[in-house]
């Protein structure tokens, strides 16, 4: 029993740390523009199917294949950023939730066009697979490589807000973008690096995906919940907020099913709303 | 509360800090019957400040607020202003896709408390509509009582800032630069339509412009660093050494 | 400022009432109502269909297009609804269908008020979350009380009796379209006079400015919790309708991709219009009829294109866009 705790715990981290990388981006431009992109998961697909496409296309190595997703999701995200987000910047929340939800739309019916419904699993390289055992329990290797990669970009993400020029700048224009401004920082094209980034890692995160969730056209769709609930409830604008909004969500996610399978998403989305009333700025939001 | 020379309007002690900054040290001002009264001091003195506390946009730390002698610390901003307390603002606060008729009439309901009728059409609130008209006349607005709000003249949007206080019958009237953004020539102008609201009614403004002041105010208070300086009639505040020091000084180069 | 001479040609009264008076196009449009009966008798379940839907993106448009209020769950109330016809008459035998009906609106309401206490408390993407959240939750909790609402496979055995004791829903469904075009018609006149008493004022002063809403004494939370209210049972009245005319109920009732598609058809027609929620629920499943047949992955591309020009470029949605066309924008 006491090993079962343990293996969920470790299995619903790793997935915690999946969500992580998927919505840490989104987290961070919200805070900065309060823009509401729902298309957020649409990124994260697109990085998927980047990896499945470079990995059968081209057979290009699994880590080869992991900054390429990250690469396109960027490319595309300053695109649509610099051809249609940023025309609704004042446009009111509804707009763009609405807006960014017909991206999810039509991201989903162009994959669906090009790649059909079905799952596009990936062949992982053989270090990567089965598992290990650590303190007498069963680990599974790629779950463990999950949460490598994800601690490294946090503590990237920590270092670089902390100790450079763009992350200073960052955090001054989250802070209050009017003083920002007045400070003469070029707060559109911080934001335009920001998205690209965030997206950039919502790709990876895609990518990542691939073997512990699956991948078909609804991923866009059916992770934007999840990506959601660690937003809201890690606060906007959060590194750390998101990292512990993640873990736990991925934690309650696993556990819940495991234990409780009848009544698990209901538990999840019980504690979102009551989380949202108490702070609803999410546990470490600021604003 | 009967006594007429009681104040209309009382602070007591009031204090706001955010984080490590004094936005409000122990403020106690006081607004005779009928006064009118001018808030001066230079920027960031916190005047505004002073006034969301005072109306319940924010909650001051410690003190107390007394409206015609009653309690009013731990009312919500809504409930001050049915008690009497109404405020403009420095920066237009509006309707911008509502009439001025429409808005006036809003603010009317709401102080008869039958703003929630649902079930009666507009057109049948007849005198609250009557009410509404005559308030928007008196101001000037009734040529563009049904124009869209964001489609009036900037002076006239400030006009409706009044309107719209007015129309919740105040005791007492707290306006944040009423003639912030007008051009100089219009502003005495507006101030005019201030001097000619009703005698009863208290009033207390933030003005920048000291010729204005002098003009309109029966007594100046001076606010300096979120604690009241000085209070006095204009010829002293005029002379007095500190104020020029503080804040005349300062407006010659602000 | 000439105030005087001008503010005699300007009749306040006159000018509140043409506000609310009956247009020839208003009514005109309610005649056309009628015409599926002649014109279409072979689409009379497809016409019933979209009244259903109609009357549910009209309760969404209370609360988003008046009050402002951002819902990406309602669909919980139109579930709700749903459930409570459909467990009315198949766990208690209860097959009249206007009490039943009149029953799952009010109880979709009272589910809608005590909701409306957390709804008020919450703003931007705060709110869309907790009504998000709420939607699933209560999806969630069909799905798992399954020995009341027959969790994934749906409720069994609903029955609708005759309307007043008299009329007989029947195979081609002249009653059940009749039945929810008046459902719709007087839920329409209900809002209508909502919409245009100092109440809708309220709201839509909410809408437009919340900070001034204090400030002129209004306890607008107090608002906002009867609109939520109003619309939760509306959006109950829609589901009841829906299941007494198709006799099932599913879980699809509660589900995201109703409360997205009804915000939708909203937006597609255009916000704070009342006709706008009933010719976007028009447009939008008369077209999913057409298209979706050939393959409902497409019908979202379109949907998800046309969602995007519409935000871009009709920001008052079709309607607005027409009115805007016509010339006759007020």
């Amino acid at each position: 029993m006491l090993s079962n705790i343990a293996i969920v715990l470790f299995d619903g981290f790793a997935f915690g740390m999946l969500l992580f990388v998927l919505s840490v981006g989104l987290s961070v431009t919200l805070g900065l523009m309060n823009f509401i992109n729902l298309a957020h998961g649409a990124f994260g697909m697109l990085g998927g199917y980047v990896t499945v496409l470079a990995m059968r296309q081209f057979g290009l190595p699994f880590l080869l294949a992991l900054p390429a997703a990250f690469l396109a999701a960027a490319l595309v995200s300053i695109l649509v950023e610099r051809t249609l987000f940023r025309r609704l910047y004042n446009a009111g929340e509804l707009n763009q939730v609405l807006f960014t939800i017909g991206m999810v739309f039509v991201a989903a019916a162009a994959a669906t066009w090009f790649f059909g419904t079905v799952q596009q699993p990936i062949v992982l390289p053989r270090w990567l697979r089965g598992s290990v055992e650590v303190f007498g329990l069963r680990l599974g290797v790629y779950r463990i490589f999950i949460i490598a990669m994800a601690l490294a970009i946090t503590a990237v993400l920590v270092f670089g807000l902390e100790r450079t020029r763009l992350g200073a700048q960052i955090r001054a224009a989250v802070d209050n973008q009017r003083v920002a401004r007045g400070l003469g920082l070029d707060v559109e094209k911080i934001f335009g690096i920001t998205f690209a980034l965030g997206s950039g890692l919502a790709g990876l995160g895609g990518a990542l995906a691939i073997e512990i969730v699956g991948l078909d056209p609804s991923f866009g769709f059916h992770y934007l919940v999840y990506v959601l609930i660690v937003v809201s409830v890690g606060g906007l604008g959060s590194i750390t907020g998101s990292f512990v909004g993640a873990a736990l969500l991925g934690i309650g996610d696993v556990a819940g099913k495991y234990f409780v399978p009848e009544i698990g998403s209901f538990l999840i989305y019980l504690i979102l709303v009551a989380i949202l009333l108490v702070r609803p700025l999410g546990l470490f939001g600021r604003r | 509360m009967a006594d007429p020379a009681s104040p209309m309007l009382q602070t007591e002690g009031i204090r706001k800090n955010f984080g490590a900054l004094e936005v409000a040290r122990d403020v106690s001002i006081s607004l005779p019957r009928g006064c009118r009264h001018a808030l001066i001091g230079p920027n960031g003195a916190g005047k505004t400040t002073l006034i969301n506390l005072i109306t319940g946009q924010l909650t001051a730390d410690a003190g107390r607020i007394l409206l015609d002698g009653e309690d009013i610390t731990g009312r919500s901003a809504a409930e001050r202003v049915t008690k009497g307390l109404a405020r403009t603002f420095q920066i237009n606060t509006l309707f911008p896709d509502l009439t001025p008729i429409e808005a006036v009439t809003l603010a009317v309901c709401e102080r008869e408390g039958t703003a929630g009728r649902f079930w009666r059409d507009l057109s049948a609130h007849g005198e609250t509509v009557d009410e509404s008209f005559d308030i928007l006349k008196r101001l000037g607005l009734a040529d563009v009582a049904t124009r869209a709000t964001r489609t009036l003249a900037y002076g006239q949007q400030r006009l409706l800032e009044i309107a719209l206080a007015l129309a919740t019958r105040p005791k007492v009237l707290l306006l944040d630069e009423p003639a912030a953004g007008v051009p100089k020539t219009e502003s005495a102008a507006l101030f005019g339509v201030i001097e000619a609201l009703p005698e009863d009614i208290s009033v207390l403004f933030i003005e920048h412009d000291m010729s204005i002041v002098f003009r309109f105010a029966a007594s100046i208070i001076v606010l300096v660093g979120g604690g009241v300086l000085v209070q006095a009639d204009p010829e002293t505040i005029r002379t007095d050494q500190r104020v020029r020091d503080v804040y005349l000084g300062q407006a010659n180069h602000g | 400022m000439a105030a005087t001479d001008a503010a005699k040609t300007i009749d306040p009264h006159a000018w509140l009432a043409a506000r609310s008076r009956w247009s020839v196009f208003e009514i005109a449009f309610w005649l056309a109502t009628l015409l599926p009966f002649f014109l279409f008798p072979t689409y009379l379940t497809l016409a019933s269909q979209v009244a259903i839907a109609a009357l549910f993106a009209l309760s969404v448009d209370l609360i988003l297009g008046y009050a402002g209020i951002v819902t990406l769950g309602h669909a919980m109330f139109f579930g709700i609804g749903a459930y409570t016809a459909g467990i009315l008459s198949a766990r208690f035998g209860w097959n009249d269908p206007v009490s039943g009906l009149l029953i799952a609106g009010a109880f979709a309401g009272a589910i809608g008020f005590i909701a409306s206490y957390l709804i008020v408390r919450v703003q931007h993407l705060a709110l869309i979350m907790v009504t998000l959240g709420l939607g699933f939750l209560t999806y969630e909790l069909a799905n798992a009380m399954g020995w009341l609402t027959g969790g994934a496979d749906g409720l069994r055995g609903v029955r609708t009796g005759e309307i007043f004791g008299f009329f007989r829903f029947d195979l081609w469904g002249y009653v059940g379209y009749s039945y929810a075009l008046t459902v719709l018609f007087l839920a329409f006149l209900f809002s209508r006079r909502l919409v245009n008493s100092s109440f809708g004022l309220a709201l839509r002063g909410v809408r437009e400015n919340v900070r001034r809403m204090p400030a002129i004494g209004s306890e607008y939370r107090w608002h906002l919790r009867v609109i939520y209210t109003i619309s939760a049972a509306m959006a109950g009245l829609a589901g009841a309708v829906l299941t007494q005319t198709t006799n099932t109920v599913g879980l699809n009732t509660l589900s995201f991709e109703r409360s997205a598609d009804v915000v939708v058809m909203l937006i597609l027609g255009g916000t704070g219009r009342l006709y706008g929620a009933i010719v976007g629920a028009i447009i939008f499943m008369v077209a999913r009829d057409q298209l979706a047949g050939i393959n409902p992955q497409y019908w979202y591309f379109w949907i998800g294109l046309l969602l995007m020009v519409v935000v871009l470029f009709m920001p008052n949605g079709i309607l607005g866009f027409l009115t805007r066309l016509a010339g006759r924008r007020d």
